[in-house]
């Protein structure tokens, strides 16, 4: 059977993994490679490294950060963050990533989907959306989610797939930070226009929401969430556990 | 030493990196002679059948793959590379694959029915035939251990030369093997720690 995937996402500066994380054990926790391998280690089915630096010193030390980590973790690998033309991809690619996610470069150039999943296979290309319920619409935001593009989120991530995404991860703004539990809502109405793997992402608190989601969602692929893995609210080996016990088949 | 076979297709960083890990010695190459020397071989492989094998083929490799196959230097075929080793493929079209392994690649959907996703995408765990031995690749892992899948095609009719299976609206061919030669439709290199014990024991054959 196909398990459920645990995703944990960390956001990288400078080489650094930011968001504080406090683990016992760890000797430099905001090393990217210590983080991944901990990670790695507990259980993560797959992890995000999200590169959230501006400039062009911050983003040649990110893949050199990254190279280290795909030398020393085996798991799938996906990164975001800058992926804004073919080069970008192929940069990422190179130092062993296996997905690329692209949000705002897709927004500006959404032909990046189509040439992209040409180049290296649909499989490779992962769609993030940022999504936001404005006068009860489901809305995209840009720019971290300040800016509202115009564009209904359904309608764009049904595009995005026609166009060759093979995967979609759904981040609502309005239950991200929030951990009272997914956007089953949205989810939901993603789940039903798509045919690729969805992932849920935003809003998860406990080890319920994750049960909850599975369980409301059956076709949802996976859940993915950053500070409540960090700061070690919620232990991937406690949750896969709890998913287990409630029929929800995981990787253990 | 391991030859890695280079033919210009797919992202090579990982096998290589795994690999190492696991303390073998191992070169992504697509000289003959080193493919020769190697005393072992791993065929790779992402992306599309046909521009895959024709690269094989028109480099020269193709032949040499076979020949030391032949000879009984232990040959593994990873994802695309799995595919390649069955007799015929037909993804777009019909193809003819290396013919080592008896069976053929054909698209999974109409296979596992409605409701699933294609491709056959995460983690999945092992199912091995009741009535064989376990394979040798798998002498450090258990039934149920689960290895990472990206695949939208599998092997068909591989019959008695089948190692693994994996559960996905119907029992998908995992891994082949016969004599000396091997197929893995997952990816060792992406599967964790049950993926690098799958690799030493490869190494070990």
């Amino acid at each position: 059977m196909i398990t459920k995937r645990i995703i944990p996402c960390l956001d990288v500066k400078n080489g650094r993994v930011v968001k504080g994380v406090n683990f016992e054990g760890l000797s430099d926790v905001s090393s990217p490679v210590e983080l991944g391998k901990y990670y790695s280690d507990c259980g993560a089915d797959e992890l995000v490294f999200y590169d959230i630096t501006a400039s062009a010193e911050g983003r040649a030390l990110f893949t050199d950060i990254l190279t280290e980590v795909a030398q020393n973790i085996f798991i799938p690998l996906t990164v975001g963050g800058g992926i804004n033309t073919l080069e970008d991809f192929d940069r990422v690619l190179k130092c062993g990533a296996d997905k690329v996610s692209v949000n705002s470069g897709a927004i500006r150039n959404p032909q990046l989907i189509e040439e992209a999943a040409k180049k290296y296979g649909d499989q490779c290309v992962v769609l993030s959306v940022d999504v936001k319920r404005v006068d009860g619409k489901f809305m995209v935001f840009a720019k971290g989610g300040r800016e509202n593009t115009g564009m209904e989120a359904l309608a764009w991530i049904k595009r995005c797939v026609d166009m060759g995404a093979g995967e979609v991860v759904v981040n609502s703004i309005d239950t991200d930070g929030v951990k009272q539990g997914f956007d089953l809502e949205l989810l939901k109405a993603v789940c039903e226009i798509v045919s690729v793997p969805v992932i849920a992402s935003g809003g998860a608190g406990c080890i319920e929401d994750f049960v909850t989601l599975f369980q409301e969602i059956p076709t949802i692929d996976a859940g993915l969430a950053a500070s409540i893995f960090h700061f070690g609210e919620v232990k991937i080996s406690d949750l896969k556990d709890a998913l287990d016990k409630e029929g929800i088949v995981v990787r253990k | 030493m391991i030859a890695i076979i280079d033919y210009g297709v797919g992202n090579l960083f990982s096998l290589q990196s795994s690999l190492k890990f696991i303390g073998a010695e191992a070169k992504v190459t697509k000289d003959i002679e080193e493919i020769r020397k190697a005393d072992r071989i791993i065929l790779p492989g992402v992306g599309a059948f046909e521009d895959a094998i024709a690269k094989l083929r028109q480099s020269g490799m193709e032949k040499v793959v076979l020949e030391e196959a032949a000879k009984g230097k232990p040959l593994l075929g990873i994802c695309l590379g799995m595919q390649m080793l069955l007799e015929k493929n037909y993804e777009y079209g019909e193809h003819e694959g290396l013919g080592l392994i008896k069976g053929s690649v054909k698209p999974i959907a109409p296979m596992i029915g409605e409701g699933l996703k294609v491709p056959h995408i995460g983690w999945n765990g092992l199912i091995f035939p009741k009535e064989k031995e376990k394979s040798k690749i798998y002498k450090y892992i258990n039934e149920d251990d689960c290895v990472y899948f990206v695949h939208s095609y599998a092997g068909v009719d591989c019959d008695d030369f089948v190692t693994a299976r994996a559960e996905y609206g119907a029992e998908l061919t995992a891994s082949v093997e016969s004599g000396n030669v091997y197929g893995t439709q997952f990816h060792p290199e992406k599967s964790g720690e049950v993926g690098l014990k799958i690799l030493k024991a490869f190494c070990e054959l």
